[in-house]
């Protein structure tokens, strides 16, 4: 297999808390914890995980809008966590990020074109105003807005359009990989479903490279061709979808399928309830993270030996010590 | 499921050069909207007409604003003396239209200083975290701490001389009260920038710009800095009060303009003595600060929903 288009290896983010001011302790939150993965061209990989995970982080480290504590992060063969500010910014036209909450990610003091347009203007990507504008007119275009729709304000639009206005902002650089935060959970569900049928669109039309990073189980199964799970800033289990959804291996995986809805009021099946909450990713637990939680844990290993993720068969790949 | 995307490329183009809306260019915009604000639109209106009487009022009312008459002492507004007469009989039109030129115009310039250096100072401080922002900080209380009175003493002890020499008496002392007043004022904005900067730093559309590889002055000039400037615009025009307020203080002090030159806070100043038989000594000079700080206020507030497009106007 040639290169990937985008490999992550060993990425870790500590953000350092303060303590007060006579305390002398340096605490840190341990958000993305060695996660390492790739993607090639064309792919959608998934990443899931419950709030506070590190998907966001994740990322965010890889367009280097957070600087990664360690790791590296490579693209195209480049070294993206090496580059300095000016290679780092020709690197905005390859990466680009939709955002989640399509109501904070637009500047309420800019037209709709001027949003769009502001890549262009910083890339120098139009020469004349002709050329601005029709560029413009050609990215609204492609996601389904009008052309009128470029003189007017952000709030003028509603939360789907708004998120389309964001994803032509993204498309504006001709990007190669868009990382997509959680892009469709704000958003009403009928929306929802225009939002990621437009994706796949633009991804077949421009040959586009996801990470989707979102809760929703249901919404990653239909847009992705493999998943990552993560908990606790780690990478738990990573294979395609299908197999994911049809044979899941972690018992974090498991208890995460098994509280998708299933929108048919009698069907039956087992729920799988995790006891307590999510430990503090300041003091994460010893050995494998998921063993004060999980149903099938064998002490002492699991509470003392950190599980590596190691593939089980093809492509499908789990860090714990008792499946797989 | 259907229709995500509802234009084909093909067909896009055509729409796209049909469909595009005449350009309204932005001053337009912003004037229509201002217009609105009929509050906003009366204040300027007066405000203008206040600007225009003490610039071009005294070429009308030639009553000199030194003309003794002890017969017409403190004398009640007549056809002859509109604006009645103080104790020593002179015109108070004709002294508060030569002295509203003072005082309005360093009440602005020492608006537009305050507000310049404190959103200068307050902008680096918060895009800037760290030591620089800490300096900054450190700074802004020092001056906040300060004792502000017998500094002002010094620092006109020390300059009106020199400034007198270099660009002449009155400009010297104008300029000299302005960046005191100024320099005595940008505090509460420069805290008020930062803390703007520090909400407005962490949000997604900055966000987005710098994944478009936007630079830091691309950031603050175009993202951060317009969707700041509200409460700006609004403590700046209470600063214009304080202004014309703290410059006849000066004057009473000695310190500002010479005690022959009428600024409203003067003639102020000079009239609470009087009040119990001259009320009318006090009233209009109170009366033209008073509707100078209203205006300002009214057309800051205009101006404050004009610049803000979310404003259904």
């Amino acid at each position: 297999m040639s290169e990937p288009l985008l490999r992550v290896n060993n990425l870790v983010k500590n953000f350092s808390i303060r303590g007060g001011w006579f305390s002398r302790m340096h605490e840190s939150v341990h958000a993305v914890n060695q996660v390492s993965f790739e993607i090639d061209k064309g792919e959608t990989l998934g990443l899931v995980g419950e709030s506070g995970c590190g998907k966001s982080t994740t990322g965010r480290c890889i367009l280097r809008l957070i600087e990664p504590t360690s790791g590296e992060v490579w693209f195209e063969g480049k070294n993206v966590t090496a580059l300095d500010r000016a290679s780092l910014r020709a690197l905005c036209r390859d990466m680009q990020i939709i955002f989640q909450d399509p109501y904070a990610s637009l500047n309420p003091r800019m037209t709709v074109g001027a949003i769009i347009g502001e890549a262009l203007v910083i890339h120098h990507l139009a020469k004349t105003r002709e050329e601005f504008e029709d560029r413009v007119v050609q990215l609204l275009e492609t996601v389904g807005l009008h052309a009128d729709h470029m003189r007017r304000y952000p709030h003028e639009f509603s939360g789907g359009q708004r998120q389309r206005i964001g994803i032509a902002r993204a498309l504006a650089v001709s990007p190669k990989l868009i990382v997509c935060d959680e892009p469709v959970s704000a958003l009403d569900v009928s929306i929802q479903a225009q939002v990621i049928n437009l994706l796949e669109d633009l991804q077949q039309q421009f040959g586009l490279t996801y990470i989707f990073i979102a809760h929703d189980l249901a919404v990653v199964a239909h847009i992705s061709t493999r998943v990552a799970v993560m908990y606790l800033g780690k990478i738990v289990e990573l294979a395609t979808a299908r197999d994911l959804y049809t044979t899941p291996l972690h018992p974090y995986t498991e208890a995460l399928l098994s509280a998708v809805p299933i929108p048919e009021p009698k069907a039956k099946r087992k729920r799988i309830v995790l006891q307590g909450d999510v430990p503090s990713p300041i003091r994460p637990p010893s050995g494998c993270q998921f063993h004060t939680r999980c149903p099938i844990r064998k002490l002492p290993l699991c509470a003392t030996e950190a599980p590596l993720l190691r593939e089980s068969s093809k492509g499908h790949w789990v860090a714990c010590h008792l499946r797989g | 499921m259907a229709g995500s995307t509802h234009a084909l490329p093909t067909a896009s183009v055509k729409a796209g050069t049909i469909g595009r809306t005449k350009h309204v260019s932005a001053g337009l915009e912003a004037w229509r909207r201002f217009r609105r604000h009929r509050l906003a639109v009366v204040s300027a209106v007066i405000l203008t007409l206040m600007v225009l009487a003490v610039a071009l009022g005294p070429l009308l009312w030639q009553v000199p604003i030194n003309d003794i008459d002890f017969t017409a002492r403190l004398k009640g507004p007549s056809w002859s003396h509109p604006f009645g007469t103080d104790d020593l009989g002179q015109d108070l039109l004709a002294r508060m239209l030569y002295g509203g030129r003072i005082s309005l115009a360093v009440g602005l310039a020492a608006m537009s200083v305050a507000i310049v250096v404190g959103t200068v100072v307050g902008a680096v401080a918060g895009i800037s975290r760290g030591s620089v922002d800490a300096g900054l900080m450190w700074v802004t209380d020092l001056f906040l701490a300060l004792p502000q009175l017998p500094l002002l003493l010094l620092i006109i002890y020390l300059f009106r001389d020199s400034l007198k020499v270099l660009v002449g008496p009155e400009f010297g002392v104008f300029i000299l009260i302005v960046a005191v007043i100024g320099a005595f004022r940008w505090m509460p904005v420069a805290r008020l920038v930062r803390a703007q900067f520090f909400s407005l730093r962490e949000k997604e559309f900055v966000e987005a710009a710098r994944a478009l590889g936007a630079t830091t002055p691309r950031l603050v000039v175009r993202h951060i800095l317009p969707n700041s400037l509200g409460p700006v615009i609004v403590a700046g025009t209470i600063d214009v009060a304080n202004a014309i307020i703290a410059e006849s203080t000066l004057s009473f002090l000695g310190l500002g303009f010479p005690p022959d030159i009428p600024t409203w806070g003067r003639i102020l100043f000079d009239a609470k003595d009087y009040l119990d038989f001259a009320p009318h000594w006090a009233l209009f000079p109170g009366a033209a600060i008073f509707l100078t700080v209203l205006t300002i206020n009214f057309i800051g507030d205009g101006l404050r929903d004009t610049l803000d497009p979310r404003k259904v106007m």
